[in-house]
């Protein structure tokens, strides 16, 4: 098993002996499939645990006499906010969607499965935002009458909750079954990401909740909010109201701070971090609506053409709006993270605008206009590091030789280079995010989801030191052809297939079995009320309906 | 006729880029002008004219009032009271609708007229039609005209419309038998199929991945051909209600029953029908085509056919006839004996036409037209010369401009669809590709060109079921439906996207989970329940 991060991550060694002891006592006795990857065939996980081992020995649950409990050693009990409403959630996934066969209560007690004991072993952040150190890892011992489900922080538990309500199943009598197991798991990255892009259309805050579920489902955990960009500005600031009321598609196409903060508690609940982005200085044209003189005014044969650029970047007046601007985006995002972006910065009409050409010269800039983007991106940036969040931008930010704080994230989205790319900037310290292969938006005919699988984030040159930079991945859905009539399909189970990249060991790269497993695993999304489309012809026991 | 009119219809294109042309498809003649009527929902009526051939009691106008009264007025209460406004714009409070040719109760066929005029001004608010299938063109087209100011006000411009279908086959092919859609996803599909002027619904109902129509002759074609014989299946009453919906709706069901190939689901239902495979001198245990040596294999032809001229009413039958597979019948002995017999030499392809001649005889003889895949044309098949082929391979044999040539040529109808696989999907804005296919441009005659009867959007099953079949079809099946509706100089793609992007968040207003042609957004988003 690997651990990665930001140079801070350790597993707690506590909780990786406990897992070995109770799997010894428990499965001693059984006749065990123990390679260090062996799953029974039957499962239907996803993504797959780190270690599954199971027994043909099946435990039966009863819906009137099953139910999620604390152990009495538990760090957390039902104060526990975050675990009360995973358990009710997670009840109605096992049970809610079926119906209740009659008569099925009549089993030997000792087959049957009556209690899931959680236990929570450290402080059990119950009232914390997730954040990117946040400990994922459980293990679940599934025997009867008590199974048991142990992490060190309610983290561990979320992600375990979906993993037992994955080994639950239905046989052809309609009773509820569940292999006897043991399942020990932590993830391989500790980012893994969606981003949606709420400005080439407007996403309805139901979209975005449904979303974060299905996120959930694939033990996803950061939802990238590319919240505004050329196009529209539905990001509704305190501070400066006029963003949104000038810059948004119209009145009702904006997310109230209720919005912002119904969305970051439905992610807490569900583990997933909001990662908020305000893309400059490039993808602005929406905020030049309501903020007047922050963009550039481009020029042509030496007037004004009346067409705007990227934000200005001579002028005070736009480090003192950017600061309250990011001021109150820190206030409103608890993510330790805010994503500066940075991409695609147009030069043209920096360049055509002569009061711009004169402060390069001034600066000393000559005719190297990357040297202004680093002059922008930089002050940005100290303004974030000042008001003690860190920042991630877009790869073109490290190409264009800014100076970066150290612990500056990079995202990789350009496929030329990409792993020349990944050694170079894990070879400067960097950490990275990649997304390059995940750009879930640019859709093809077939079975695209296996060369998302396929990917292997860590095959580049570089030491063991620089793969550890490799934080994880994200999927990203771009809004030019997505708004909620296709978010959905489009999205699942493609991403799914990212989901088990990031989650599960490196080794897990069988494209049969993961086939067989995520068919099973879509259905499910689909029984639990995602419309996630087929992965080619077949059937799902319950079929959507849109 | 089309030619005078064309000057107008190009002529008002560019002049009222406004609301009052935001209709799809485009009508063949249209006159607007900025004067404006108002509508006040709680008044306002369809009626039959007093010399209507169609009066109260004809179920198909009856209830398409209903319908386009909940479409326009649906989410308006209808205790709604609306302020008096000065008069200086006249109100309509009522659409006559005046059918000249009796029918309310048949069904809709290849040679039902669709013309319409729609006449809106001061005097006047009439839709007139030959036939109750035109009526329901014009009001669709009535519906679109309508518009509300951001006060909430209904309102409708001094218009004059004449217009009828470029092509009278304007289908749909849905895909039940790769994915299972449930029947409420189909009658969705036929309200849209309707806003779009479309008239014909291609059931291609079974076909290798299962078998879900439920024949009453052979029940075990379900119980052992479908996903689930409970759940995945369509009844006889689904099928009536499909078929019956439909035809509410000015459209037809034209049902598939793909042979001699793509039949792998019927083998389990009816043993020996299929053809066993061999691997050497002996069976593998696997099956290909229909088995068309066997007398057994005709017998249940005719009897399953039977059953289906019967449960469906249309004229027409789909046969199929696509990419049967030679390697199965090649490997079994018995069947290159009955070759040597028959004298077929090595020629597959003449025993494949010798199946599919058995089978048009018999399904001519129940009084059916029928319509098949391409291949049975290429592989050439003797087949009636009313035969319909329906073209669909792209790039071979031939490209499909040239396969139209050649069918045509030879004297037969064609039905276009090579261009419009939606089931293809691709990055960007591929509506415009599907948009700009011209049908007719192949070289051939006048008499060549008039064989074209129209075309079809394919949406195949692989990929698609309920989950994304709504997104995935509209608004793209709504460009493959002007260029069969509108006339053939209607092409400009900025006029197209500006219609086409208003259309498509119509439907978001109607319901329809219409996915975005470009960034934008509609006054009404799709919500999620």
């Amino acid at each position: 098993m690997e651990q990665r991060g930001l140079g801070m991550l350790r597993l707690p060694g506590l909780l990786a002996a406990l897992g070995m002891l109770v799997g010894q006592a428990a499965l001693g006795m059984q006749r065990e499939r123990t390679t260090p990857l062996s799953y029974w065939r039957d499962l239907n996980l996803w993504p797959l645990p780190l270690s599954v081992k199971t027994t043909p020995r099946l435990l039966y649950l009863s819906p009137g006499n099953f139910f999620f409990g604390h152990s009495p050693t538990s760090k957390a009990g039902p104060s526990c906010e975050v675990l009360q409403e995973a358990f009710r959630r997670y009840y109605d996934y096992i049970f809610g969607f079926y119906k209740w066969p009659l008569g099925s209560d009549k089993v030997p007690s000792a087959m049957e499965l009556q209690k899931l004991e959680v236990s929570v072993i450290m402080n059990p952040q119950c009232d914390s935002f997730p954040n990117i150190t946040s400990d994922e890892s459980y293990n679940l011992l599934v025997k009867g009458p008590v199974a048991t489900l142990t992490a060190n922080r309610v983290w561990g538990v979320l992600r375990g909750l979906e993993t037992f309500s994955q080994l639950i199943y239905q046989d052809s009598y309609g009773t509820f079954i569940a292999n006897e197991s043991n399942i020990v798991d932590s993830p391989r990255f500790p980012h893994r990401g969606i981003l949606i892009d709420t400005s080439r259309h407007f996403l309805p805050v139901k979209t975005i909740l449904k979303t974060l579920d299905a996120m959930a489902f694939n033990k996803f955990n950061v939802l990238h909010w590319h919240i505004v960009d050329d196009q529209s500005f539905p990001y509704q600031s305190t501070t400066f109201p006029e963003l949104s009321n000038k810059g948004s598609y119209s009145l009702s196409h904006v997310y109230t701070p209720n919005d912002v903060r119904t969305v970051i508690e439905y992610a807490q609940l569900r583990g997933i971090r909001v990662l908020p982005e305000f893309d400059s200085p490039g993808h602005t044209a929406s905020w030049g609506k309501g903020q007047k003189d922050v963009l550039t005014p481009c020029y042509h044969a030496r007037e004004p053409s009346g067409t705007f650029g990227p934000i200005n970047p001579i002028l005070n007046s736009t480090y003192s709006f950017l600061s309250q601007l990011f001021k109150e985006i820190s206030a409103v995002f608890p993510d330790e993270f805010i994503h500066l972006g940075g991409d695609e910065v147009n030069f043209d009409c920096w360049e055509s605008n002569l009061a711009v050409q004169h402060f390069m010269r001034n600066k000393g800039f000559g005719k190297k206009i990357e040297k202004l983007e680093s002059f922008y991106m930089q002050r940005v940036l100290d303004m974030i590091s000042a008001m003690n969040k860190r920042s991630i931008v877009w790869q073109e930010v490290y190409d264009d030789e800014v100076k970066l704080t150290q612990g500056t994230v990079v995202q990789i989205w350009k496929m030329g280079n990409l792993r020349m790319k990944l050694s170079k900037v894990t070879a400067a310290g960097f950490p990275v995010i990649i997304s390059a292969p995940w750009y879930l938006d640019v859709i093809n005919y077939g079975e695209d989801w296996k060369q998302y699988y396929s990917v292997e984030p860590l095959r580049f040159a570089g030491t063991r030191e620089q793969k550890q930079l490799v934080i994880g991945g994200e999927a990203c859905l771009w809004g030019e052809y997505v708004d909620a009539t296709n978010l959905t399909p489009r999205l699942w189970p493609r991403a799914s297939a990212v989901g088990e990249r990031l989650w599960s060991h490196q080794e897990v790269t069988d494209l049969e079995d993961a086939y067989r497993r995520l068919t099973r695993h879509r259905c499910r999304m689909v029984k639990r009320g995602i419309a996630a489309q087929p992965l080619f012809t077949g059937y799902c026991d319950h079929e959507g309906r849109i | 006729m089309a030619g005078s009119m064309l000057r107008f219809s190009l002529l008002l294109a560019a002049a009222f880029a406004g609301r009052a042309t935001a209709l799809w498809p485009w009508p063949q003649y249209i006159q607007t002008s900025e004067l404006r009527y108002t509508i006040f929902p709680h008044s306002f009526q369809f009626q039959y004219h007093l010399s209507s051939a169609a009066q109260v009691g004809c179920s198909v106008l009856d209830e398409a009032f209903q319908r386009y009264r909940d479409l326009l007025f649906g989410s308006v209460a209808l205790r709604f009271s609306h302020p008096i406004e000065k008069r200086h714009t006249s109100e309509k409070n009522s659409l006559m609708v005046l059918v000249v040719t009796p029918g309310c109760d048949q069904f809709p066929s290849l040679g039902s007229v669709e013309n319409y005029t729609l006449t809106i001004n001061d005097e006047q608010c009439l839709l007139l039609s030959e036939t109750v299938w035109g009526a329901l063109r014009g009001l669709e087209t009535f519906s679109q005209l309508i518009w509300r100011s951001p006060e909430g006000t209904f309102y409708v411009n001094k218009t004059d419309i004449e217009d009828f279908p470029r092509f009278p086959h304007r289908g749909l092919l849905l895909d039940t038998s790769r994915h299972y859609l449930p029947l409420a996803s189909i009658l969705d599909t036929l309200d849209v199929m309707a806003y779009n002027k479309f008239n014909v619904f291609h059931w291609h109902l079974v076909d290798d991945s299962s078998f879900p129509y439920e024949s009453f002759t052979f029940p075990d074609l379900t119980k052992k051909g479908s996903y689930n014989p409970a759940t995945h299946i369509y009844t006889a009453q689904d099928v009536k209600e499909v078929i019956e919906y439909a035809r509410l709706r000015g459209i037809r069901v034209l049902a598939e029953f793909d042979t001699p190939g793509h039949t792998l689901s019927w083998g389990p239902g009816v043993p020996g029908l299929l053809t066993p495979c061999y691997s050497g001198s002996h069976p593998s245990g696997t099956f290909g085509p229909v088995n068309p040596i066997l007398n057994n294999t005709y017998e249940f032809m005719s009897t399953f056919f039977l059953e289906i001229s019967t449960v469906f009413p249309d004229f027409y039958l789909h046969l199929g006839g696509d990419e049967v597979d030679f390697t199965c019948w090649k490997s079994n002995p018995d069947i290159q004996a009955f070759m040597k017999k028959k004298g077929f030499g090595d020629d597959f392809k003449k025993l494949e036409s010798f199946y599919i001649q058995t089978l048009l005889d018999t399904v001519s003889a129940y009084g059916k037209g029928y319509v098949v895949w391409q291949e049975v044309f290429d592989n050439q098949v003797k087949v009636r010369p009313d035969t319909i082929i329906q073209v669909w391979r792209e790039e071979i044999p031939v490209k499909y401009v040239k396969e139209m040539a050649l069918v045509t040529r030879a004297g037969f109808r064609a039905l276009l669809s090579a261009p419009w696989y939606l089931n293809h999907i691709t990055y960007g804005p591929d509506w415009k590709e599907i948009y700009l296919v011209e049908p007719l441009a192949f070289e051939g005659s006048p008499e060549q060109k008039a064989l074209v009867i129209g075309g079809e959007a394919c949406m195949w099953g692989e990929y698609v079921d309920s989950t994304n079949l709504v997104p995935r079809l509209w608004p793209r099946a709504g460009a493959v439906a002007e260029r069969l509706w509108s006339n053939k100089m209607v092409s400009n793609l900025d006029f197209a996207f500006k219609r086409l992007s208003h259309f498509r968040c119509e439907l978001l207003r109607r319901g329809v989970q219409a996915q975005p042609l470009s960034v934008g957004y509609c006054d009404m988003e799709f919500e999620q329940t």
